[in-house]
C-alpha cells in the first residue's frame, strides 16, 4: 500500500484487477465451430474437416441440423484403416479433395481444417495444404489452420482461420496511401453500415477482411492501420503485425459508447477533426442512444453472470454495466487477452469479478451461490438453468447475431432484455 | 477416410452418453478434449432435458498432451465420484483420447472407488453411436446384474413378471412408446421388473434376473444385453417390435405365450383407429401410393410393413444407415421385391430417392430435406433425431396409439389441407387453383396469364431427329399440363419430359402427355 493518499483518485477501471485462473471441464464450442458462420461469410470458400465422426456430429449439432442440403462444409472422417496405416493419409486426404473439387467446381478457397485426431496423429496439413494448392492452382487455393478442441475454444478457431490467409494477402505498394483494414467477420449489414460511416469521416480506403469473396483479398502492408471488429483475434493481430500493419487499440464497437470509441481510434489515425466526427457520428449515435435508453427500463439494477464463451464476454459486460445499469455477478472468458482487452478493462466497474478458463462445476457454484437475474451461458447448460429457475441467454446468439455498431446497439440490449420479459410473461 | 456432409449417427460414446443420461444415479467420466461438451446439447436442448447429463469430460488441452493426461484423468474421476457420489460410474474415452492410449479403466480401477466401474471400450474409429449404446447397455446389464439372484419357477395363477429393455435418452419416441407398451403389458396382466436403461438406477439393474422374459423395444440398442440375460437367466426374449397395428397384434401374441395369458380380451378392447381410418372409403386415394422408407433398421422394417399391409402403398425403395442389421433389412426388402440400400451416406439416399421419385418418404430428417428439395411429402418415421421429435403431446410409435399417430402422421404430409379425390373433382374451380388467395383470407388473386412455351415450336421440331437432352412443350401440351391439379403438376411434368426425353421426341404435345400418362400410369 503507498503511504501516500493520491488526492484526486482515478478509476482504471479493472485494468489491473485479479483474475481467477481456473482449469477443469469446460462447457464450449471447440474452434472448428466457427466454420458456421465463416463459410457464409466467404461465399466461395469450403471449408474440410479432416477428423473424427465426432467433428462431423458437433458441427452438424451446433448448426442446428441440417440447415443447407449441401453446405460449404464437410468431414474427411478419419476411420481405422488410416490409423492402422493400411491407407495413407496424405493418398486418401488427396483423393478425398479431388472428389470434392470435382463435385464443387465454384470452389475458389478450400480450408483444411485440423481437429483433435488430425493433430494427435500428426497429420500434417499444411504439407497437404501446400501440395494440393500446387496441383489445383490457379482454380482453387488451399490453405490450413486448425479448429482443434486441444488448441482453440469456440471463436479462436475464427481467429485460426483468419491467421491462416494473412500470409496469402497481396502486398500493398510501398507508395500506397494509408489504408484502414477491418479485422472479423461481421454480418454484411453491419459491414455496410461502417463502410458508410467511414465513408461519411473520409477514412479511406477501407477494406474489410475476412472478404466475401476469395478473389477480394485485403493488401496489407506498412501503410495499413486495422481495427479489430472481434475480441478473439489474437493470432490474426500477430500475423498482421508480421506484415508491417498497425493495430489501433480500440474498445469493441458494442453499444453507443464501444461503437464511437472504435470508430474514433480510426478517425484519429485518419486525422478527422472533431466537428466531421460529430457530423457523420451524431445522427446514429442519438438514434442508437434513445433505443438503448428504451432498453435500460427492463435491464438497470438487474445482475448478470457470464459462463466463458467467446471472448466477447468483457465488452458485453462493459455495454451492459456502462449504458444498461446492470451489475456484474462474474464475467468468465475462456481467454483474457489483456493487451487487446486494455481499453475494455480500463472502462469495467472496479472490481468485478472476472474468472479466465473454466472449471464448470465450480462455477455453477458460484453461479447459484449469486442467483443472478440472468446468465448467458452455452446451450448445454442453458435449459438445466432455467429448470433451476435461472433466466438465461445462450452465447452462441450473440456470435450468430449482429450485434455491432450503432445500428444494432438496442438489438444487442434487447437480446438480454427478452429472456427476462419472456419469464415476467409466463409467470402472470 | 471418407466424405461427409451430415451424419446419421454420432461416434460411439454419445451412445453410450444416451445410456448414461437414460439412468439414474451413474455418473460417466469421459476423457476428451475441449469441445466434446457439445454432446451435452443434444440431451438439453434436442431432448429439451431439465438436468444436463452426468457426463463429466476432463477436457485436456494441447499443453496436457506432453504431460500427464493420466493424472488429468484420475483427477477427474475422483472429483465426479466425490461431487455426485453415484451408484456406479462408468469411465471411457471419445475419439482423440482413443488415440493417447490412457486407458480410464485400469486408471480408474487405481482411485479404488467404493462403487462400481464399467470400463467402456469403444472403437471410435470403426463404430458408431447405436453401437456404442448397445455395447454400452450390455457392459452395464452385464456387470450390475446380480447373477446370483433366480427367478424361481412361477406358481399356478401367479403373474408372469417382465423386464422392459431398450428405452434410452435421445431415442426416437421411446418415452412415449414405453408409456404405451407398459400400459399394454400391464392390461395384459404381466408385471414390469425393471424398465431399462431409461430410468434404471444401477441397484435396478442389480434385479434384472428377476423376471421371466425380456421385452426388446428397441433391437438396435438392447439385442445384445438380452442376449446375455438369456444365457446368464434363461430369459427369453419378444421378437417382434410392436409398431403398427399388425406388429401390435403378433407382439400381444407372443407376449402372451411368454407369460402364459389370453391376450384374447386385450386384442378385443384395443383402441386401434387406424385399421377402421385405413379402411374408410376417404382413404381410398392413398391406395399403391409409391413410398421410399430410409432410417434405423427397426423403424424401417416396421414402416415398411405398415405402409405395405396397413396403408395398402407400394413400397418402392427402403433402406438403412443401420450396417449392424443390413441382414434383417435386405430381408424386409426381398418381401417388397425391392434392393435394400444400405448406406451412411446422404448423397446416396438422395439419388435413390430421385431415381425413384416416390409420392412419400418416410424416413429421418435427412429424407425430409432430401424430399423438401425434391418437392416430394414426407413423414419423419426414424432418427437421428431433432427438437421436433420430442413433442409436448403423448405420441407414441409402438402399440395401438402409436398405430393411430403413424396413420395421421403419414397421411398429412400427403392431403395438404384438402383431399385429393375433392381437389380432383373441382379441379379448375375457382378456389382450388395455385394462383387462389386461401379462401380464409377472402378476395381471390389475378390468376397468371398462361405462359407461353419458350422455345418456338418450328426450331424445336427441326430438332426432333437429334437424341434431345430436353424436350419443349408444345403449346397446346402446355395448355393441357394447366387443367392437371397443381399438386400433382410437377410430377407430370417430370415424367412427361423423363418420358419423351427417353424416346428421343424434343417436342412434346398432348398425345406426349397423354402417352407419358399412360406410361406412368398403373
Amino acid at each position: 500500500m503507498s503511504p501516500v493518499i493520491p488526492i484526486q483518485s482515478v478509476s482504471r477501471g479493472c485494468a489491473d484487477a485479479p483474475v481467477l485462473k481456473e482449469r477443469g471441464q469446460r462447457e464450449v464450442f471447440c474452434g472448428l465451430t466457427g466454420i458456421i458462420w465463416l463459410h457464409r461469410k466467404i461465399q466461395d470458400a469450403f471449408f474440410l474437416v479432416v477428423g473424427s465422426r465426432t467433428c462431423a456430429h458437433l458441427i452438424q449439432s451446433a448448426a442446428g441440423v441440417m440447415i443447407f442440403a449441401e453446405p460449404r462444409f464437410a468431414t474427411a472422417i478419419i476411420d481405422e484403416r488410416d490409423l492402422a496405416g493400411l491407407a495413407d493419409c496424405n493418398e486418401e486426404l488427396d483423393r478425398v479433395v479431388t472428389r470434392l473439387i470435382e463435385r464443387r467446381p465454384e470452389i475458389k478457397l478450400l480450408f483444411l481444417v485440423g481437429s483433435c485426431p488430425s493433430e494427435v496423429i500428426k497429420l500434417d496439413l499444411s504439407r497437404a495444404a501446400s501440395r494440393l494448392s500446387g496441383r489445383f492452382s490457379p482454380d482453387v487455393r488451399v490453405l490450413n489452420y486448425s479448429g482443434s478442441g486441444i488448441e482453440t475454444t469456440f471463436t479462436q478457431g475464427e481467429d485460426a482461420c483468419l491467421a491462416s490467409l494473412v500470409p496469402v494477402l497481396p502486398p500493398s505498394a510501398a507508395s500506397a496511401p494509408a489504408s484502414l483494414m477491418v479485422v472479423g467477420a461481421l454480418a454484411d449489414v453491419v459491414e455496410d453500415q461502417f463502410a458508410r460511416l467511414f465513408k461519411q469521416l473520409g477514412i479511406g480506403p477501407v477494406q474489410f477482411f475476412p472478404p466475401r469473396q476469395a478473389n477480394e483479398m485485403p493488401a496489407v502492408g506498412p501503410n495499413t492501420v486495422f481495427l479489430l471488429a472481434q475480441p478473439f483475434l489474437a493470432d490474426t493481430a500477430v500475423a498482421l503485425e508480421a506484415r508491417g500493419a498497425t493495430r489501433l487499440p480500440a474498445p469493441f464497437p458494442l453499444g453507443v459508447e464501444g461503437t464511437s470509441a472504435w470508430l474514433q481510434a480510426a478517425a484519429s489515425a485518419f486525422g478527422v477533426d472533431a466537428a466531421t466526427f460529430e457530423a457523420a457520428t451524431a445522427p446514429a449515435r442519438d438514434r442508437a442512444t434513445s433505443a438503448v435508453a428504451r432498453q435500460r427500463t427492463q435491464l438497470a439494477g438487474k445482475s448478470i453472470f457470464f459462463f466463458p464463451d467467446s471472448q466477447l464476454e468483457i465488452p458485453l459486460a462493459r455495454f451492459l454495466s456502462r449504458e444498461l445499469g446492470m451489475t456484474l455477478a462474474e464475467v468468465g472468458t475462456p481467454y483474457l487477452h489483456r493487451q487487446h482487452m486494455a481499453e475494455e478493462l480500463a472502462l469495467l466497474p472496479e472490481g468485478t469479478f472476472l474468472s479466465e478458463g473454466q472449471h464448470v462445476e465450480n462455477q455453477l457454484d458460484r453461479c447459484r451461490a449469486a442467483q443472478p437475474d440472468i446468465v448467458v451461458c452455452g446451450l448445454g447448460l442453458a435449459n438445466p438453468l432455467e429448470a433451476e429457475g435461472l433466466t438465461t441467454k445462450w452465447a452462441i446468439e450473440l456470435v450468430f447475431t449482429p450485434i455491432q455498431g450503432y445500428e444494432q446497439a438496442a438489438d444487442l440490449a434487447e437480446l438480454f432484455s427478452r429472456p427476462l420479459v419472456r419469464r415476467l410473461r409466463l409467470a402472470a | 477416410m471418407q466424405l461427409t456432409l451430415w451424419t446419421y449417427e454420432g461416434p460411439p460414446h454419445v451412445g453410450a452418453m444416451r445410456i448414461a443420461t437414460a439412468m439414474k444415479d451413474v455418473h460417466y467420466v469421459l476423457h476428451a478434449p475441449q469441445g466434446d461438451t457439445y454432446a451435452d446439447l443434444l440431451f438439453t436442448m434436442i431432448e429439451r432435458n431439465a438436468k444436463r447429463p452426468p457426463v463429466t469430460y476432463t477436457t485436456f488441452q494441447a499443453r496436457d498432451l506432453g504431460g500427464d493426461t493420466a493424472e488429468l484423468f484420475k483427477n477427474a474421476a475422483r472429483e465426479a465420484y466425490e461431487r455426485f457420489k453415484p451408484q456406479a460410474m462408468m469411465v471411457g474415452s471419445s475419439c482423440t483420447a482413443e488415440l493417447i492410449q490412457d486407458d480410464p479403466g485400469g486408471l480408474c480401477k487405481a482411485l479404488d472407488l467404493p462403487v462400481p466401474v464399467v470400463a467402456l471400450e469403444l472403437p471410435s474409429y470403426q463404430r458408431k453411436e447405436n453401437w456404442g449404446a448397445s455395447e454400452t447397455f450390455y457392459q452395464m446389464v452385464r456387470n450390475l446384474a446380480d447373477t446370483s439372484l433366480k427367478r424361481a419357477p412361477r406358481d399356478a395363477g401367479q403373474r408372469a413378471r417382465c423386464n422392459i429393455l431398450g428405452p434410452a435418452a435421445l431415442g426416437f419416441r421411446h418415452r412415449d412408446d414405453l408409456r404405451e407398451i407398459s400400459g399394454l403389458l400391464r392390461e395384459m396382466g404381466v408385471d414390469i421388473n425393471v424398465t431399462a436403461p431409461l430410468g434404471a438406477s444401477p441397484a435396478d439393474m442389480a434385479r434384472l434376473g428377476d423376471a421371466d422374459f425380456n421385452v426388446v423395444l428397441y433391437p438396435e440398442i438392447a439385442n445384445v444385453a438380452a442376449g446375455w440375460l438369456k444365457r446368464t437367466f434363461g430369459q427369453p426374449s419378444t421378437r417382434t417390435v410392436p409398431i403398427g397395428s399388425g406388429a401390435t397384434r403378433d407382439f400381444i401374441h407372443e407376449v402372451a405365450e411368454l407369460a402364459g395369458v389370453d391376450p384374447a380380451a386385450v386384442l378385443a378392447n384395443a383402441e386401434a383407429r387406424a385399421p377402421w381410418y385405413a379402411k374408410s372409403v376417404d382413404s381410398t386415394y392413398l391406395t399403391s401410393k409409391r413410398v421410399f422408407v430410409f432410417g434405423d433398421a427397426t423403424h424401417v422394417v416396421a414402416a415398411a410393413r405398415i405402409a405395405a399391409q396397413e396403408m395398402g402403398f407400394t413400397v418402392v425403395g427402403l433402406g438403412t444407415y443401420s450396417r449392424e442389421f443390413a441382414r434383417e433389412v435386405r430381408e424386409a426388402a426381398a418381401l417388397y421385391g425391392v434392393e435394400a440400400l444400405i448406406s451412411d451416406d446422404y448423397l446416396e439416399v438422395e439419388a435413390r430417392i430421385a431415381e425413384l421419385q416416390p409420392e412419400l418418404v418416410l424416413g429421418s430428417q435427412m429424407e425430409r430435406h432430401i424430399a423438401k428439395r425434391l418437392g416430394v411429402p414426407c413423414a419423419v418415421i426414424s432418427a437421428p433425431v431433432h427438437v421436433q421429435d420430442f413433442p409436448a403431446r403423448y405420441s407414441p410409435q409402438m402399440g395401438f396409439e402409436g398405430a393411430n399417430v403413424l396413420f395421421d402422421t403419414w397421411v398429412h404430409p400427403l392431403m395438404m389441407g384438402l383431399e385429393e379425390h375433392l381437389i380432383g373433382m373441382f379441379r379448375g374451380d375457382a378456389e382450388f387453383h395455385e394462383d387462389a388467395a386461401p379462401s380464409h383470407l377472402g378476395g381471390a388473386m389475378t390468376p397468371k396469364a398462361v405462359v407461353a412455351p419458350v422455345a418456338p415450336v418450328e426450331q424445336a421440331a427441326a430438332n426432333e431427329t437429334l437424341t434431345p437432352q430436353e424436350a419443349t412443350w408444345g403449346l397446346d401440351a402446355e395448355k393441357e399440363l394447366r387443367k392437371i391439379p397443381f399438386f400433382v403438376r410437377g410430377k407430370a411434368r417430370r415424367n412427361t419430359e423423363r418420358f419423351a426425353i427417353d424416346r428421343g421426341v424434343s417436342l412434346i404435345t398432348v398425345e406426349t402427355l397423354y402417352d407419358a400418362k399412360a406410361h406412368y400410369g398403373r
